[in-house]
């Protein structure tokens, strides 16, 4: 084999190696989707934020707006401070209600956004106040199985 | 007889130490003398030529096998927990973190690796390399270098191939061939495969086992007995050092790279 047809091959072995790299980072990963744009940060505070990540999307109305930056504990107030980056195209209500959301019954946790109807929007830099923690599920059971234990202490006494 | 026993224990011990020894001093000559392999760098294309471009027929065919297997088993678990659509998410994060760099790597190290061993081998046993030597040719710089470089540049290309065909396979088996939606198979895939995390990561071990494969290759080469039977064995010390090398590499990497958060 002269020696251009192996340059030739060699070229082209690399040029398909180089393409199946782009595939994987385009296609298979989320390259693409990472660099969307200019975001601006706005701060939550929550009493609890299960098992909330960082990079988990920010969603209003079920459409992405924003993902997770940072999660930071505050020693003053005891609370976790949730630093989130959204788009600059969305703008919320200063009185817009944070809540923290599970996909389905064991899915990963997202932030939703339900907006209020203040006309002044949430600026840069901004900390929400109004929030809802996670949803703890063994509160929850516990708070169940009381309930029922003494709806029936309750009847008994009757 | 005890004595014999425990003065050859000793004796393969010491012997194992001196060829590590050798392994690395040769592992340091290829970066002295790789000068050579980048100034006249058709030397090196045509190693890539022998390694990469005629492995790729049994790394593409077994890419897209292995993905088409994932897309079946994959599928046979999930549907019991009625989460058909992470499908996406299983075959590309199995094939680009650990099925594309290792089982690329194990096919190259039979394909590639164990050729480069039996070529300089079959070199050293025809005096070839001496040959070389008395006519003030270093055969390190000629013949190993390149072999070696050649090794490295393939590998990584290899494995991206490699795992790129899988999840064509599983996107064929799990998407045309089952029905598992379109759309929520590759959004899926693509919110939770990251860039550095995971591709990044495939790609600096696959590059590590480019490196390891072709220094046991052409060490294995450069070492080898010169004769038939020393040329047989060393091909076959290449395949098996280079595959257990790899899967301890790999747990090593791994450990670095995926733990915890």
């Amino acid at each position: 084999m002269t020696r251009t047809t192996i340059d030739l091959w060699v070229g082209f072995f690399v040029a398909l190696g180089l393409a199946a790299l782009l595939f994987l980072a385009l296609k298979v990963g989320n390259l693409a989707a990472a660099s969307n744009g200019e975001t601006y940060l706005l701060e939550a505070k929550f009493d609890n934020i299960g098992g909330l990540k960082v990079r988990a999307p920010v969603k209003s109305a079920g459409v992405v707006v924003g993902r997770v930056a940072e999660i930071r504990f505050d020693p003053q107030e005891y609370q976790a401070v949730v630093k989130m980056q959204i788009d600059t195209r969305y703008h919320f209500p200063r009185d817009t209600f944070i809540t923290i959301n599970t996909s389905g019954l064991l899915g990963e946790q997202y932030i939703g956004f339900d907006a209020g109807g203040d006309s002044e929007m949430l600026a840069a830099g901004d900390v929400v106040k109004k929030t809802q923690s996670a949803v703890v599920l063994e509160k929850l059971i516990s708070q169940f199985m009381f309930n029922k234990a003494s709806e029936d202490t309750g009847s008994k006494a009757q | 007889m005890i004595s014999r026993i425990l003065q050859g224990l000793g004796n393969s011990v010491t012997k194992r130490i001196f060829r590590l020894g050798f392994a690395a001093r040769f592992f340091v000559a290829i970066f002295m003398q790789s000068g050579t392999a980048f100034r006249r760098l058709h030397l090196t294309l045509r190693e890539v030529y022998f390694t990469g471009v005629l492995s790729l027929i049994i790394i593409l065919v077994s890419g897209l096998f292995v993905g088409m297997v994932l897309g079946l088993q994959g599928y046979d678990t999930l549907q019991r927990y009625g989460s058909t659509e992470a499908l996406g998410i299983l075959v590309a994060l199995s094939l680009v973190r650990e099925l594309g760099p290792v089982v690329a790597a194990l096919l190259f190290a039979s394909r590639a690796g164990s050729a480069i061993t039996a070529e300089i081998g079959l070199m050293k046993a025809t005096e070839q390399l001496s040959a070389m030597e008395m006519m003030a040719v270093n055969p390190i710089a000629r013949v190993v270098a390149p072999r070696f470089w050649g090794g490295v540049v393939s590998m990584p290309l290899l494995a991206a191939l490699f795992s790129a065909m899988g999840v064509l396979g599983g996107y064929l088996v799990g998407v045309q061939l089952i029905g598992v939606d379109e759309g929520s198979f590759w959004s899926q895939m693509q919110s939770s495969v990251d860039f550095q995390k995971d591709i990044l990561n495939g790609v600096i071990k696959s590059f590590v086992f480019g490196i390891v494969i072709s220094w046991v290759a052409v060490f294995e080469g450069y070492d080898a007995d010169p004769t038939a039977e020393g040329v047989s064995r060393a091909t076959t010390r290449t395949v098996v050092t280079s595959s257990l090398a790899i899967l301890a590499a790999d747990f090593i990497l791994t450990a670095f790279m995926f733990t915890g958060a």
